[in-house]
């Protein structure tokens, strides 16, 4: 790891004016990806600005409409609170299928949401459930956020603050993990409210994405039936030592195959 | 930098650099080499000790974010005199272990494991899914799950 400088602010007016002073700063969340990111020098930052002690960034709030998650909310927090588990299971179950115990105890939503990893399991719940990205700034639209490859609509200094998920009816997130990370090789979150199906996507592509006809018809008929004929080209899909994009496109199948026999 | 933290229970004040891992300030400075480096890609949890009583990976935390916390370590686990913690004993009994190099990483996620799990009921399935942080490359895992199932089925005699 090449050094830099270590600030831990308390607000998140104090953490802004720190980044917008320095060089090159980072914020560092739970340090899972940024950690080792630093330690293959893949990344030179000039200041590290820690965003564990600001407090208003870890608040859940479950409300009648939406759940409502501050961006420093672990893994487990959110695998492991009673309310999630009530108002949207899939979340929690989401939460508790990431990494491991010890990665799922530091992790947080907030920074694998603004890593936008193509790997990573939350992009796919907050598009299926059409959330919203609460920043320093502003308020995104999920499906303006995520923008590519470890690309998203966040500026420079810009800080999520906490994620909105609208509530449904019924959810489910099914996931082909790769055997030693965990992170989805793909993953599939359907989600269902007044008779819209939204389907989303993760691990497959380059970013998050929607497929569009699989939920007009399973919207029509629900069932694996309506669905069995649908092949998404792999033409745009990743590839590499894990699989290749022949047999991501197949395994998106299967995982929404999944997640439609559990919710039937 | 400046930083203080407790460790095994003893407030330590040491020097750091902004960089230094946690791992590194607990083998290198406070010479507990318990703790052990296995990948050192945040992969494997030989490393793994208790941050204000949750399991973490040390390698993949800078000790400059453990400041002002409480750490325990696998030397922070056998009792004053010296005798193992049950958990340990459990180890020693159904052949937990065979070259020891996970081992320190596995006693201090067990130590969760059983806390977690203590008035619920444990199956296989849960503590192979609540051990995927620790890799052994020895035993094949199996009679590290016999370990801690025989901790939680026979705990009542054993404490
Ligand atoms: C062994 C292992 C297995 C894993 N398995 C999985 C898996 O199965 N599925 C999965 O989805 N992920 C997995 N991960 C990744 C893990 O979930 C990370 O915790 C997560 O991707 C990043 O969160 P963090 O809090 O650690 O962020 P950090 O590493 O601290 O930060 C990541 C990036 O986000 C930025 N950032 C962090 N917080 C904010 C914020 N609030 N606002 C703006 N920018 C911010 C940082 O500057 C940095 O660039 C795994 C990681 C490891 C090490
Ligand atoms: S040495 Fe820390 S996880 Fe392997
Ligand atoms: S006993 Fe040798 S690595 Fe586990």
């Amino acid at each position: 790891m090449y050094n830099f400088n270590y600030k831990k602010p308390s607000s998140i007016s104090e953490a802004k004016s720190i980044f917008s002073s320095c060089d090159d700063a980072s914020y560092i969340a739970g340090g899972m990806t940024l950690i080792p990111t630093l330690k293959q020098r893949l990344a030179m930052p000039s200041d590290l600005i820690d965003l564990s002690s600001i407090s208003e960034l870890k608040s859940i709030k479950v409300e009648e409409e939406c759940i409502t998650v501050g961006a420093m909310c672990s893994h487990k927090q959110i695998s492991e609170s009673d309310k999630i588990r009530t108002a949207l299971p899939a979340l929690s179950n989401l939460a508790s299928m990431i990494g491991d115990p010890q990665v799922r105890n530091r992790g947080t939503i907030g920074g694998s949401v603004a890593n936008s990893d193509p790997s990573a399991d939350y992009p796919a719940a907050l598009l299926s459930l059409n959330a919203k990205i609460y920043t320093s700034e502003r308020t995104i639209d999920v499906e303006d956020f995520f923008i590519g490859l470890f690309e998203t609509a966040l500026n420079e200094g810009e800080i999520v603050t906490k994620i909105s998920f609208p509530i449904c009816e019924k959810a489910s997130y099914k996931k082909f993990p790769n055997p030693a990370s965990g992170y989805a090789v793909v993953g599939a979150f359907l989600s269902m409210k007044n008779d819209i199906i939204r389907v989303a996507i993760t691990g497959a592509g380059p970013k998050v994405f929607r497929i569009k006809q699989m939920e007009e018809k399973l919207s029509k008929s629900f069932s694996t039936d309506s669905i069995k004929d649908i092949v998404v080209s792999h033409d745009d899909l990743n590839s590499d030592l894990h699989a290749s994009s022949e047999y991501r496109s197949h395994l998106i199948n299967v995982m929404v195959n999944r997640a439609v026999l559990e919710l039937t | 930098m400046q930083i203080s933290l407790v460790v095994n229970n003893k407030l330590e004040s040491v020097d750091v650099e902004p960089r230094t891992l946690l791992v590194d300030l607990l083998r290198e400075k406070l010479g507990l080499t318990g703790t052990h480096v296995g990948c050192d890609t945040s992969q494997c949890g030989a490393c793994t000790v208790h941050l204000n009583s949750e399991a973490i990976k040390s390698c993949t935390i800078l000790a400059a974010q453990a400041a002002d916390q409480k750490i325990t370590t696998i030397e922070g686990v056998a009792n004053q005199d010296g005798s193992l913690h049950p958990i340990q004993e459990s180890f020693r009994n159904n052949h937990g272990l065979q070259c020891g190099f996970c081992t320190p990483g596995m006693i201090m996620t067990s130590l969760k494991i059983i806390e977690k799990y203590k008035e619920k009921k444990v199956n296989e399935e849960i503590i192979r899914h609540e051990l995927e942080g620790n890799f052994c490359r020895c035993t094949g895992y199996q009679s590290i799950v016999d370990s801690i199932s025989d901790y939680l089925e026979n705990s009542s005699e054993k404490l």
